[in-house]
């Protein structure tokens, strides 16, 4: 008996993992351009592969677009289907532009009356008190975040929408994003809570997954300095994930936190 | 003391630009291309060297005289002179129109080469064709030699010959 319960709660920690398995996305059309003015529209999308369409479509709400002077920008001719979401960029400044949402949530499990639950998918902290009810032991709260985000520069690359909140899992590029060539390394820092993150474990895998038989996935963790350096095999669209563990939570209660960060990264002919 | 100043000059003179007489004459073959589609490629000559903080730009031709600078948007197709300074480089002095199939001339002004320590560097030529190809082409020259000299190198899609002659 006590042995199929922790079974029973493996299975209910491992849902979270589960419910990520499918890789969501953005996509730019374009990432480094020229010109006075310009637009880029972009796919939002959560696939198994990358970057195809046909699983859900990323909704919307929580996208934003930040112009290189920090502003934030519309989000134009938005529209979702079923497989994806579109919007338009109008590129009215030079610079690098930071397209991306966040996204923060909560997962829990309680014991009452002998019998183990779990919060509903999507609940927030602040909806904590009411979702467990008086009486309720073995409480577990997990608090999840994760940046999802993307830059394309018009012009000369700048560098003020890195600007580091201090919260979470954060991406502090010292190779501009959008400045990656094939057969040259770049080099990007990680910082959690504004401190560097070391040990975390990044994943990079090429597009085009489609048409390969591997997903040919670059694996690799960040140095005391929460310092990682690919070197990119091809040209191409890239996908990278970070994600780390631990239980700095600042939501009262929770014991873990598990944070994740999420790039679309375009890499070019030398 | 007009003499010493001068003479700082001259000094000055000899170790941060070449000869002042110096020139750069630099010929482009367009190749003629039998597609059925064909529009005329940008292209961006320049000057690199390791260590150089940017890279001088001698020349640029694109589509630079459409309404709203539209030509503009398809600069960053040539990739390599755009990530290495393009995006960055004040052009305004050194465009031009796009260049039809042939051998084209290039007279570079000793402005354009204002500046450039003495010394050896790679003339780098790069063409890109709106729904074509892009090549680089790349040689060394040397600049403040008291000789002439002229390098030549070959495409092999978006560009031929292109052949440079530096003259003290």
């Amino acid at each position: 008996m006590k042995f199929r319960i922790a079974l029973a709660a493996a299975a209910l920690l491992s849902l979270p993992a589960a419910v990520q398995a499918h890789n969501a996305w953005i996509l730019p059309s374009s990432t480094v351009l020229s010109g006075d003015e310009s637009w880029v529209t972009v796919d939002a999308a959560v696939s198994n592969d990358l970057f195809y369409f046909n699983h859900n479509a990323l909704r919307l709400d929580n996208m934003q677009v930040w112009r290189p002077d920090g502003s934030e920008a519309e989000l134009e001719n938005q529209n979702t289907g079923h497989y994806r979401s579109t919007f338009d960029v109008h590129l009215d400044q030079q610079g690098t532009w930071k397209i991306g949402f966040e996204r923060k949530g909560i997962f829990g499990r309680y014991t009452l009356d002998g019998k183990q639950q779990r919060l509903p998918r999507g609940a927030s902290a602040d909806q904590l008190e009411s979702l467990i009810p008086a009486g309720a032991t073995d409480v577990q709260i997990s608090e999840n975040a994760m940046r999802n985000e993307t830059f394309v520069t018009l012009g000369a690359p700048t560098e003020t929408v890195f600007k580091p909140s201090g919260k979470g899992l954060e991406f502090l590029p010292v190779t501009h994003p959008n400045d990656l060539v094939a057969g040259e390394p770049a080099l990007f820092r990680f910082i959690i809570d504004g401190q560097p993150a070391a040990g975390l474990k990044v994943v990079v895998t090429p597009g085009g997954s489609r048409y390969r038989n591997s997903l040919d996935q670059i694996a690799l963790e960040t140095n005391a300095a929460g310092e990682v350096s690919i070197t990119w095999p091809q040209p191409g669209m890239y996908w990278l994930e970070a994600e780390a563990e631990d239980g700095n939570s600042t939501i009262p209660g929770a014991t873990e936190r598990r944070l994740g960060y999420v790039s679309t990264l375009e890499v070019m002919t030398p | 003391m007009r003499v010493t100043v001068l003479f700082a000059l001259a000094g000055l003179a000899s170790y941060t630009t070449p000869a002042a007489a110096e020139s750069l004459d630099i010929t482009v073959n367009v190749p003629r291309l039998s597609v059925a589609e064909y529009h005329r490629p940008y292209v961006a000559i320049w000057l690199e060297k390791p260590g150089m903080p940017s890279i001088r730009t001698l020349a640029v031709w694109y589509d630079h005289d459409m309404r709203n600078n539209e030509g503009r948007k398809w600069l960053s197709d040539l990739r390599t002179w755009w990530r290495k300074g393009g995006r960055s480089a004040q052009i305004d002095g050194v465009t031009g129109a796009t260049r039809a199939p042939g051998p084209q001339r290039l007279t570079v002004p000793s402005s354009s080469l204002k500046g450039l320590a003495a010394g050896d560097y790679q003339l780098v030529v790069e063409a890109a064709r709106e729904v074509g190809g892009r090549e680089t082409v790349r040689m060394p020259i040397t600049l403040g030699s008291k000789r002439s000299a002229t390098a030549r190198a070959e495409g092999k899609s978006e560009l031929g010959a292109v052949i440079a002659t530096v003259k003290p």
